[in-house]
């Protein structure tokens, strides 16, 4: 039985039976959205699934959903997912620009201009 | 699309600092010209990788011609991270190298800052690609030329000729190797998306409303 493909030692959990099949998160999450836990999250985490769990213990400080694939080793639209439903039980809360389709304003510009220029 | 949780319970746990703004900057270019070397140089983590699953569907034309067979491929991209000031915090994204997966790029470029497209001039004609790319969506952008050991010495005038790019497109030297380099091609980039914005909004003659939500 070894060398069935199957029995491999590969991720703990597939990522697409973490999402239920699902790979869309019905919010359009960006790609560098932020990620924050809630002290609501924080309390609730020991009930949580394992992956869950651990982006509730990542997201103690900030990371984007790219930080959160690469952290769990999962596709981008996998994380997107478990983001998405964590935010919907308000164990996380998401920063994002209100829209996603626009460059940053003016005003969000010229604060990663100073930051930059004292690098 | 805003984005607001159902239930907001996070009353008891006021932060005094502003809400953490994420924005992104795409670091384009033909392959082995420096995109990952780039990222690391100023991320303040190790570069990582994220990985978007994609079928065959979504890969239009695919050259590998395995007709009908509903492949899944996967494309990195490395990214890292700065944080600026006033919790804005700056994720960098090095484009996949290989061309058939622009498409990635759209979904990749959405609310971008811009992108900086490195340019390798022993392989010039490798970066047309990211710089069409850039000029046809009007994402703002600068090109940046690697002088790798060996190559000719060109001028920027001559680069600039070759690419055919626009007068007013800036055009810098850099190395990808070299912290303070890289500094000054994003400071250089972030200067020049300044410039798109207030000129499209000298244009439309009304300031865009400052609609930002956390
Ligand atoms: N001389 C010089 N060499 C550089 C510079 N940037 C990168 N290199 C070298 O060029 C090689 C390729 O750099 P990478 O950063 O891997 O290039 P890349 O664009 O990420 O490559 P792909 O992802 O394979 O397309 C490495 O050996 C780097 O050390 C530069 O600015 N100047
Ligand atoms: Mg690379």
């Amino acid at each position: 039985m070894s060398t069935d493909p199957a029995n491999t030692p590969g991720p703990v959990v597939r990522p697409y039976a973490m999402t239920g099949g699902r790979t869309r998160s019905r919010y359009e999450l960006a790609i560098e959205a932020l990620v924050v836990t809630t002290s609501f999250g924080e309390e609730r985490a020991i009930q949580l699934a394992l992956e869950q769990q651990t982006i509730a213990a990542m997201c103690r400080q900030v990371r984007s959903v790219a930080e959160i694939a690469a952290g769990l080793r999962v596709p981008l639209g996998v994380a997107r997912v478990l983001v998405g439903d964590m935010a919907d039980e308000g164990y996380v809360r998401v920063h994002q620009q209100p829209d996603r389709d626009e460059a940053p304003d003016l005003a969000l510009l010229e604060r990663v201009l100073s930051g930059l220029r004292k690098l | 699309m805003d984005y607001r949780p159902s239930r907001p319970h996070t009353v008891g746990r006021q932060i005094a600092s502003p809400a953490p703004s994420p924005v992104k900057i795409i670091i384009a270019g033909g392959f082995g010209a420096g995109k990952t070397t780039f990222v690391g140089t100023v991320s303040e983590i190790p570069p990582l990788t994220t990985e978007a699953a994609l079928t065959s569907a979504s890969l239009g034309i695919d050259d590998t011609s395995q007709v009908g067979a509903k492949t899944t491929t996967t494309v990195a991209m490395d990214f890292g991270r700065i944080t600026l000031l006033d919790s804005v915090i700056l994720y960098l994204f090095g484009t996949p190298g290989q061309d058939r997966f622009w498409f990635m790029w759209d979904e990749l470029v959405l609310g971008a800052i811009g992108a900086i497209v490195l340019v390798d001039t022993r392989r010039l004609a490798d970066s047309f690609p990211a710089v069409d790319y850039f000029e046809e969506r009007d994402i703002p952008f600068l090109v940046a030329v690697n002088r790798f050991e060996g190559a000719r010495e060109y001028r920027l005038d001559e680069v600039r000729n070759a690419l055919d790019v626009d007068p007013r497109r800036p055009i810098i030297f850099c190395d990808a190797r070299r912290r303070e380099s890289v500094r000054q091609a994003l400071v250089a980039l972030v200067r020049h998306s300044l410039d798109v914005v207030t000129s499209e909004e000298a244009q439309r003659g009304l300031p865009r409303a400052n609609t930002r939500v956390d």
